[in-house]
C-alpha cells in the first residue's frame, strides 16, 4: 500500500512537473476554459437571470470539454518518446501508475474549476450559497472525470486515434457525473431548489466506482 | 384504422432496416468465404491453426 | 457429402442458420397478422364521462416497440458476458461474440429509439421526452455502444482493439444502474410506468401477441448474431491467411513449388 502511494506521488509529481515546465494549462486549456463560457453566454443571448439558473450546467459542460483536452495531453506526454514502456519497465504496479495519471489530471482539473468558479461568479453574476457543497462536489466529481478520463485516454491512445475517438467513448460514460454535479451546484449556487447533499453521495458512489475499476482495467490495457 | 402514417412508418422502417442489415451480412459473408480458404472457414476452429 | 455442407463453404450460412431463418419470416409474417388483425386497438371508456380514450390502433407499435426493447437489453447482455469471458480466457471466439452481440444489439437499439419515438408522438403528443427514465438509459446505452463500435472500426489490427473493447463493454453496463439512478433522480417523473403496459388493459390477445414478439424478434435477432459472428470469424480467419499467404509467398520465392496447396485452391474456385 505504502509502495502504491509512493509510486502513485512520483508518477503525479512527474506529470505536473511536465505540466508546469511545458505550461499548456495555463497556455492553452485555461483560456479554452474561459472562452467556452463566454461563447456560452453569447449563444444563449441571455438575460443575466437565465445565465444564472444555467449556470451548474454550463460550467460542468465546460469542466468536461477541458477534461477532453488535459487528458489527451495526459497522454501525449507518454507518447513522446515511447515514455510509456520505460515507465512499464520500471516495474511499478499499473494500478500505481493509472492512479498517479489520474491525480495529476485531477489537480489540473481542481485548477480549471476554481478559475471557472470565477468565471461563472463574474461572468453570469452566480452567488456561492453553500461553499462546503460546493469544494466537495468539485473535488468528487473531479475525481470521478479524472479517473474515467484517464482510462480512456489511454485506451483511445492504445489504437492511435485518441483524438477523434476519446469524446465519444468518454463523454457518455461521464453522463451520470454531468447530472449529478449540475444538480449539486444547483443546490450550492442557489440556482434550483433541490437538495444537492443527496446528490453528491451519488457523485461519491460515481467517483468509487470509476476509480476502482479504472484501477483494475488498466492493469488489463498494459499487460503484455 | 387510427395512425395508420405512424403505424406504417414504424414497422416500416423496423422491418427494412432489419431486412437491409441481414442481406449486408449475407453479402459479406459470401465475399469472405471466397477468400478466405476452406481449412480457416470453421466457426469453432481458432484462426491460427490450420486443418480440420 | 451433401449439397447443404458444399453450399456451406460459399456462404456463412448453414442446415441450422437457414431453418432458423425461414421460421424467422414465417414468424414475422406470423406477427404481422396478429398485429394488425386478430387484436383489437386499445380504446377504453372513461367510467363517469363515457368518453372513448386510449392509444387506439397506436398500440400496434408496441408490440414491435417492446419485444425489440427487451432483445437489446439480452443482446447488451451477451455482450458484456462475452467480453468478461474474453478477459477470462482470451480467445478469439469470446470476442468475436462480444462485437457481433455489439453490432445487432446498437442496431437493433437504435430502432427501439425510432419505433419509441414514431410511437411516443401520437400517444404522450411528443417525439422525445426528456426526464424518462427509460428512453434517457436507452439512448445513453447507445451512445456508449456507438463509442464502441468506433473504437472497433477505428482499430487497424482486430486483436489489439479486444481488450480495450472488452473493458468499454463491460464499463457500458456496468454504467447502467448508475444512469438509470441519476435520471430517476433528476427528473422525478416518467411517462412510461404510467401511460403503457400498466395501465394497458391485457387481455389474453394482447399479451399473447406481445410474447409472440418477443420469440419472433428473438429468432431474428439470433440469425443475425449467428451470421455477424461468422462474418466477423471469416474476417478474423482473412487477416491470419492473409499473413500465412505473405510467408508462403516469400518461400514461393526460394522455391516455387513450396507455396501453399490451400492457396492454389481457393484461386481455382472463386
Amino acid at each position: 500500500m505504502r509502495e502504491v502511494l509512493a509510486d502513485l506521488s512520483l508518477v503525479a509529481a512527474k506529470d505536473l512537473r511536465i505540466e508546469f515546465r511545458s505550461r499548456v494549462l495555463a497556455n492553452q486549456v485555461a483560456p479554452f476554459a474561459l472562452l467556452v463560457l463566454v461563447l456560452f453566454g453569447v449563444a444563449l443571448d441571455a438575460d443575466q437571470r437565465t445565465l444564472r439558473s444555467f449556470a451548474p450546467g454550463l460550467f460542468w459542460v465546460a469542466v468536461l470539454l477541458c477534461a477532453l483536452l488535459a487528458v489527451q495531453r495526459s497522454v501525449a506526454v507518454e507518447r513522446a518518446d515511447d515514455a510509456v514502456v520505460g515507465l512499464r519497465l520500471s516495474g511499478m504496479s499499473p494500478s500505481a501508475l493509472f492512479l498517479g495519471k489520474a491525480t495529476a489530471v485531477l489537480v489540473q482539473l481542481l485548477v480549471l474549476e476554481v478559475l471557472l468558479t470565477g468565471g461563472i461568479i463574474v461572468l453570469y453574476r452566480s452567488s456561492v450559497e453553500d461553499v462546503a457543497l460546493l469544494v466537495l462536489t468539485g473535488l468528487t466529481a473531479g475525481v470521478a472525470v479524472a479517473a474515467a478520463g484517464t482510462l480512456y485516454g489511454a485506451m483511445a491512445a492504445g489504437l492511435g486515434v485518441r483524438e477523434t475517438l476519446l469524446p465519444i467513448l468518454l463523454l457518455p460514460v461521464l453522463a451520470p457525473v454531468l447530472i449529478g454535479a449540475t444538480r449539486a451546484f444547483d443546490d450550492a449556487l442557489g440556482a434550483a431548489a433541490v437538495d444537492g447533499w443527496a446528490w453528491l453521495v451519488l457523485l461519491a458512489g460515481l467517483a468509487v466506482v470509476l476509480t476502482l475499476v479504472g484501477a483494475l482495467a488498466y492493469r488489463v490495457l498494459v499487460e503484455d | 384504422m387510427t395512425h395508420l402514417g405512424y403505424l406504417l412508418s414504424g414497422w416500416g422502417i423496423a422491418l427494412g432496416v432489419l431486412a437491409i442489415y441481414a442481406l449486408r451480412l449475407v453479402r459479406r459473408g459470401r465475399r469472405l468465404s471466397a477468400r478466405v480458404p476452406p481449412a480457416h472457414r470453421r466457426w469453432m476452429q481458432s484462426p491460427g491453426t490450420s486443418g480440420d | 457429402m451433401d449439397i447443404l455442407a458444399t453450399e456451406s463453404r460459399i456462404t456463412t450460412g448453414s442446415r441450422g442458420t437457414r431453418l432458423l431463418g425461414l421460421a424467422a419470416l414465417a414468424g414475422v409474417l406470423a406477427l404481422l397478422v396478429f398485429a394488425f388483425v386478430l387484436t383489437d386497438p386499445d380504446v377504453r371508456t372513461h367510467p363517469t364521462s363515457g368518453e372513448e380514450f386510449g392509444q387506439f390502433d397506436a398500440v400496434r407499435l408496441l408490440y414491435l416497440h417492446v419485444p425489440m426493447a427487451i432483445l437489446t437489453y439480452a443482446a447488451y447482455a451477451l455482450c458484456a458476458a462475452a467480453s468478461a469471458g474474453y478477459l477470462l480466457r482470451r480467445t478469439p471466439w469470446w470476442d468475436v461474440t462480444a462485437h457481433a452481440a455489439a453490432e445487432v444489439g446498437t442496431l437493433v437499439c437504435a430502432l427501439v429509439l425510432v419505433t419509441g419515438s414514431i410511437w411516443g408522438r401520437p400517444v404522450w403528443n411528443t417525439w422525445w421526452e426528456w426526464g424518462d427514465v427509460r428512453l434517457m438509459t436507452t439512448l445513453l446505452l447507445f451512445l456508449l455502444f456507438l463509442g464502441y463500435l468506433a473504437l472497433r472500426r477505428a482499430a487497424v489490427d482486430p486483436e489489439s482493439a479486444a481488450r480495450p473493447a472488452a473493458v468499454v463493454a463491460l464499463v457500458a453496463v456496468l454504467d447502467i444502474p448508475l444512469v438509470n439512478r441519476s435520471v430517476e433522480w433528476w427528473e422525478n417523473r416518467t411517462l412510461h410506468q404510467k401511460s403503457t403496459l400498466a395501465e394497458l388493459k391485457i387481455e389474453d390477445l394482447t399479451l399473447f401477441t406481445l410474447v409472440l414478439g418477443i420469440v419472433v424478434f428473438g429468432l431474428v435477432v439470433t440469425w443475425l448474431l449467428l451470421h455477424r459472428f461468422r462474418v466477423g470469424w471469416l474476417e478474423r480467419a482473412e487477416v491470419t491467411h492473409g499473413i500465412d499467404r505473405a510467408i508462403a509467398e516469400r518461400r514461393g520465392v526460394a522455391s516455387t513449388t513450396g507455396v501453399d496447396s490451400t492457396v492454389g485452391q481457393t484461386r481455382e474456385e472463386s
